[in-house]
């Protein structure tokens, strides 16, 4: 059935539009409004912010520093999106063509850590990869292991173990970020391949072709919705992440959130903060556009 | 020998060839390895966490007795339920506005509904640092007023999540239904209040969910909103990460885990597996 017209009840079209648009306007559109404002102002004083129209805050993000930590954002966000699509597709896969009985349940299992808290997932796999922490203790285990088999052959045993830096790095950031945004990837492409006609699978394994070929020319293509979704829901979190890059990176492994946030801590630079947020923002927008301007393209044809 | 006799694996089951179970189980394992091993070590009796000197419960102890810690996690349940409440209201109203009404400018109000869910964190962390302090949101209010900040803000990020839900359970509404409550003489408010929220429901379990434990989850945009003097149990576990590495961490984060975990528990008793799978 079509929707109403608004006119034609116009007491509850009130009672629902109101609050709604209402609280979107006070509590979301105005204080967005504020930090677009402030991205054209510039200090004067250590309080005092004058709105005068200024372009110098973009300016200054076209600094080749700044440029640089953008560039360096989108990179991590990008390799940590494709990682995420590689380890999450086989096990969509995998949950898509469980029994009945298992598939709820290995859901729940992806989701469980996604509703567990950030901060402690990030704090748990830092207690994992510290110096002293089981990872290192795991490769000491396969170091003496190897050392031991080196002597069994008759070669130079390796030399002492070193612990190896695996927190405070990239390393550790672009591990950090898979670890957290993971199940971002997995539930979007298993909604896609649940969708998937499997008759389709089912003709091109009878028709001959192998299973990695039936997955790449018949399963990918089909799913080719659910995989950029799952993308993109990946992607934009990935790459305005704070408290990973904090937390497990190292001085040179900043990303964007980290530079903005010293902005309005420790630099005290509102309106140059606001211009980087908004840079931020747009961003996010061009990638939802070309996402959607891809959509568009065989209706064209 | 029935017990070694086992179906052939069909070409489509491909989460029982041997591969696949590898990667699954491997995958299960990245997930959940470091989250027990901090949830074991939260009993170990040592303060450099990494051997295992004997079974203590000393720092759960200490954790509930650091009163910062218990204050903020207090303030994060508040801010959460309060949140949940108000984001569900707003939630499934503007769902219910979104679904029965065709208005002018429908396709920029259901965009900008749904831009909470898109911005970056740290945007409208920023955005919310700046927007209460363009107010002069007073800041020495009493318990829990002095929440009132961060509360709207995670209103804010919560309840597209419920519109969300909700409007593709609603998408399965067979509207006769209304007609015929109305035929039977039901008014607006009876109908939303005998027939729509019923068939909401589901929906709304899920979303009150997801809209709790994404304000108990957050912690960039609480970072920004919170004034000196009121702390969330995010914020504290991150200056207590940040500054000292204690067990009283791992306590700490291991109440929160099976606070987790109850809340699915719960979910999960309301609504089934089965349902709560298919609401993501």
């Amino acid at each position: 059935m079509a929707e109403q017209d608004w006119k034609s009840n116009k007491r509850v079209f009130a009672a629902v539009s109101l609050p709604t648009i209402l609280w979107v306007l006070l509590f979301f559109l105005i204080p967005m409004a504020i930090v677009w404002v402030y991205s054209f102002g510039e200090n004067r004083g250590l309080t005092d912010i004058e709105f005068s129209g200024t372009l110098e805050n973009y300016k200054r993000a076209t600094e080749w520093l700044y440029v640089t930590i953008f560039g360096k954002s989108f990179a991590v966000a990008a390799l940590v999106t494709l990682i995420c699509l590689i380890i999450g597709f086989p096990v969509a896969m995998a949950i898509t063509f469980a029994s009945e009985k298992w598939r709820p349940w290995l859901l729940l299992g992806i989701m469980l850590p996604f509703w567990t808290n950030l901060l402690i997932r990030t704090y748990a796999l830092m207690m994992l990869l510290g110096t002293q922490g089981y990872a290192n203790k795991g490769l000491e285990t396969l170091w003496g292991g190897a050392s031991w088999f080196r002597t069994l052959v008759g070669m130079q045993p390796l030399p002492t173990w070193e612990p190896v830096q695996l927190l405070f790095n990239n390393f550790a950031v672009v591990f950090g970020l898979v670890y957290v945004h993971l199940p971002f990837m997995v539930l979007p492409l298993y909604a896609a391949l649940d969708r998937l006609d499997r008759s389709l699978i089912e003709a091109s394994l009878d028709l001959g072709a192998g299973h990695f070929r039936t997955i790449m020319r018949i399963v990918v293509p089909l799913a080719a919705p659910g995989i950029i979704a799952g993308v993109m829901i990946t992607l934009i979190p990935a790459l305005g992440a704070y408290l990973t890059p904090d937390l497990m990176g190292g001085t040179d492994s900043q990303m964007i959130a980290n530079v903005i946030e010293r902005q309005f801590k420790k630099a005290n630079d509102w309106p140059f903060g606001a211009a980087l947020s908004f840079l931020l923002i747009y961003a996010m927008f061009i990638l939802i556009a070309l996402q959607a301007m891809r959509k568009k393209v065989p209706e064209v044809h | 020998m029935a017990l070694f006799r086992r179906t052939p694996i069909a070409p489509l089951e491909y989460s029982r060839t041997l591969w696949m179970r590898l990667w699954v189980g491997l995958v299960m394992l990245f997930l959940y390895a470091p989250l027990f091993v901090l949830m074991i070590f939260s009993f170990n009796d040592s303060k450099r966490n990494v051997v295992w000197r004997g079974f203590t419960t000393k720092y759960y102890e200490k954790a509930l007795g650091n009163d910062q810690l218990v204050e903020a996690l207090v303030n994060s349940l508040t801010i959460a339920a309060l949140a949940t409440i108000v984001s569900l209201m707003l939630g499934a109203v503007a769902a219910v506005m979104l679904w029965r009404f065709r208005f002018p400018l429908k396709g920029a109000i259901d965009g900008t509904i749904s831009l909470p869910i898109i911005v970056p964190e740290i945007c409208m962390g920023v955005a919310f640092l700046m927007f209460f302090a363009a107010i002069g949101w007073p800041t020495d209010l009493v318990w829990p007023f002095n929440l009132g900040a961060i509360t709207i803000a995670h209103i804010t990020f919560c309840f597209p999540f419920v519109t969300m839900v909700v409007r593709s359970r609603l998408a399965t509404f067979n509207r006769e239904q209304e007609e015929a409550a109305k035929d039977l003489g039901a008014g607006e408010w009876a109908v939303f209040r005998d027939v729509l929220i019923p068939h909401m429901k589901p929906a709304l379990v899920a979303g009150a969910l997801l809209s709790f434990t994404l304000s108990l989850d957050d912690f960039v945009i609480t970072y920004f909103t919170s004034g000196p003097d009121t702390i969330t149990f995010p914020v504290k576990v991150y200056s207590m990460v940040r500054f000292s590495v204690t067990p009283e961490v791992n306590a700490a984060s291991t109440i929160l885990i099976i606070l987790t975990i109850v809340l699915t528990a719960v979910a999960l008793k309301l609504q089934g597996v089965k349902a709560i799978a298919e609401t993501h």
